[in-house]
């Protein structure tokens, strides 16, 4: 049986169908919920307008009037896209250097510790807050923030200082908000960083201890060379996110507070915004375009970059 | 070499013991800012609301009191409801894309299967693109009219191409070819194959996948912000979303009680009554996760491996 599989090789067998058969809900699934919303995305192009209400979306729009490209003009003349990218950028920029930077060298850190057992627990108190919800954190955040009753606020009052309203206190927030996303994602990243040191032969440290290196040049030479293709694929999929921003961090833990907009208007609130409470489709989808088109094309790019510098890196 | 030579050298290679020292100090302080605000939000949710009204949220309140909690027992109807809405979304959810990952993983680690390539396209296209939240949401609301609905909190998270590659992963690095051959010279189909002999062997896999899942509906808001107006479908996270707006809200389920709404909103001891709705949440979660951990790193583990 096994060699008449081998002759037709190229024909479909009992085995195909079968398969075919298994994996078909998955493929279904996908259809309806990531394929179909694709070739909704010339809403971008159309001035979408609900003529039939009965009727689907996709009649609809495929009936409303073809914009061209007015509503990205729109958006970057009149609403204010520039300020929302640049911001966008200016978080994820930061996030996406901490994001690495924070995570390895814990990791590093704590790879030296004496007592793994110790390590061990921090590093269960540290993977915490990755299994909260920002709506969760929103409530952590708001024990320390809170104008009335709020613990930052009291303590400033026991100092003598006066009390600030953080909530309106637009130049605090870049700060808090770098610091919640940092502190939230610490954890996991180290995880990850520290499961890959420690399946490090040990015997190269040996090695290299004998051949009289120090610690510093053994971390040098040996963990940063190991830990290079991990930090690598973890930057390319983080670098699709450099147009996407977590909405929870910007929306809920401000407690979408107005007079923050200036600094936490990124493209995801923004395309909410746009969406839920201005009911504007056309401000929405062109930014929500943008979006899904750039970050496309960063992630392709990063990896063409990174298979030209070293072939075994890139992930596709 | 033996364990204890290589412990000998482990301890010649060791930092400085004031480098330790200094090491322990910085993990415990950032353990510390991960546990202690969620001890605080618990201590405030424990604080009487004169305390509150006198000294703020602090960690050593003038005066305890269970009144938040006994206040919550009163909307138990509410919360109940919002919490059976939780606990059936995330087990059916979580079996719903077990089932959903398992499958396409096993199909896509068969190294004849003709379609396999056509497939990995499928799953690998969504990774990089997306038809953004405009297109998502007038599809789901009007095209597959899902919203308000218990579907549409389950169905957009079950499958994820990120779980469905850590499946593929493993099947295909831990599962002999031989075993899936042998069975099929038995006779075997290959459903056959994939539920009484795949599934079996892949336990520690799904047990990772299935935390992830339950973790992620456990903790989602989002899909109810979008689409569920309907109150009566709110999951515990939609409820401390809307209660963080709005407290009242709470209040107006009270009335079978024998006072009115406005009469139990005023009474109400509103500060500690929202960080006692957070630990609701949290609770579970808390005493689950030291148990899941391992999992949860050994799936991060398999999902680095490149495939």
């Amino acid at each position: 049986m096994a060699a008449k599989t081998k002759k037709r090789k190229f024909s479909w067998t009992r085995d195909d169908t079968e398969l075919t058969l298994l994996c078909l809900p998955t493929t279904v699934w996908y259809a309806l919920f990531c394929f179909l919303p694709m070739f909704g995305i010339i809403i971008a192009f159309k001035h979408y307008t609900v003529t039939a209400p009965d009727r689907s979306f996709f009649y609809n729009l495929l009936v409303s009037p073809n914009a061209g490209f007015d509503n990205f003009t729109f958006i970057f003349q009149n609403g204010g896209m520039w300020d929302v990218v640049k911001l966008t950028l200016f978080y994820n920029i930061i996030f996406q250097i901490l994001g690495i930077l924070v995570p390895v060298t814990l990791a590093l850190l704590m790879s030296q510790l004496y007592s793994k057992r110790y390590g061990k627990i921090c590093q269960t108190c540290m993977f915490f807050p990755h299994f909260m919800s920002w709506v969760v954190v929103t409530y952590f955040v708001y024990a320390f923030l809170s104008t009335d009753n709020g613990l930052v606020n009291s303590i400033l009052e026991n100092l003598g200082q006066e009390t600030k309203n953080w909530y309106v206190e637009k130049s605090f927030w870049p700060v808090f908000l770098i610091f919640l996303n940092t502190w939230k994602g610490m954890g996991y990243g180290m995880v990850v960083y520290l499961a890959s040191i420690t399946g490090i032969d040990a015997t190269m440290y040996e090695a290299a201890l004998i051949d009289g290196a120090t610690k510093w040049q053994q971390t040098r030479y040996i963990t940063l060379p190991h830990l290079k293709s991990i930090v690598i694929m973890m930057f390319i999929l983080n670098i699709g996110g450099l147009v996407r921003s977590d909405f929870g961090l910007f929306y809920q833990v401000p407690r979408a507070s107005g007079s923050l907009t200036p600094v936490t208007n990124t493209i995801d609130v923004y395309i909410y915004n746009a969406l839920k409470t201005q009911f504007s489709p056309d401000m929405a989808s062109a930014a929500s375009f943008l979006q899904s088109i750039i970050g496309c094309c960063l992630i392709l790019l990063s990896n063409w970059i990174i298979s030209k510098i070293d072939a075994d890196s890139a992930i596709i | 070499m033996s364990k204890k030579q290589l412990e000998g050298i482990e301890k010649f290679n060791r930092v400085h013991p004031l480098t330790n020292a200094l090491f322990t100090v910085l993990f415990t302080i950032l353990a510390l800012t991960c546990i202690v605000p969620v001890i605080f939000v618990v201590i405030i949710s424990f604080s009487s609301a004169d305390s509150i009204q006198q000294i703020g949220y602090s960690f050593w309140p003038q005066e305890w009191s269970l009144e938040a909690y006994s206040y919550l027992w009163n909307v138990r109807e509410m919360i109940g409801k919002a919490l059976l809405v939780s606990i059936v979304v995330t087990v059916s959810g979580c079996v719903l894309g077990l089932f959903l990952t398992a499958t396409m993983g096993y199909c896509l680690s068969r190294p004849n299967f003709k379609l396999r390539g056509f497939l990995t396209w499928v799953v690998f296209i969504p990774m990089i693109f997306s038809g953004g939240l405009v297109a998502t949401y007038n599809v789901y609301t009007t095209v597959l009219h899902i919203n308000d609905t218990l579907w549409v909190l389950i169905l957009p998270m079950a499958v994820s191409s990120f779980n469905v590659t850590i499946c593929r992963t493993f099947f295909r690095t831990t599962i002999p070819d031989s075993i899936i051959e042998s069975a099929k010279i038995d006779g075997a189909p290959q459903l056959q194959i994939f539920f009484q002999i795949v599934l079996p062997i892949s336990l520690p896999v799904l047990a990772t996948i299935g935390l992830f899942l339950t973790f992620g509906y456990w903790n989602d808001w989002w899909l109810s912000l979008m689409y569920i107006n309907d109150r009566d479908l709110f999951s515990l996270q939609a409820v401390l979303m809307s209660v963080e707006k709005n407290i009242e809200y709470l209040a107006s389920h009270a009335s079978s009680i024998g006072v009115s709404a406005a009469e139990y909103a005023a009474s109400m001891p509103k500060e500690s009554m929202r960080m006692a709705m957070a630990v609701v949440i949290i609770f579970p979660i808390a005493c689950a996760y030291p148990f899941f951990q391992k999992y949860f790193v050994s799936g991060l583990t398999i999902g680095a491996v490149k495939g």
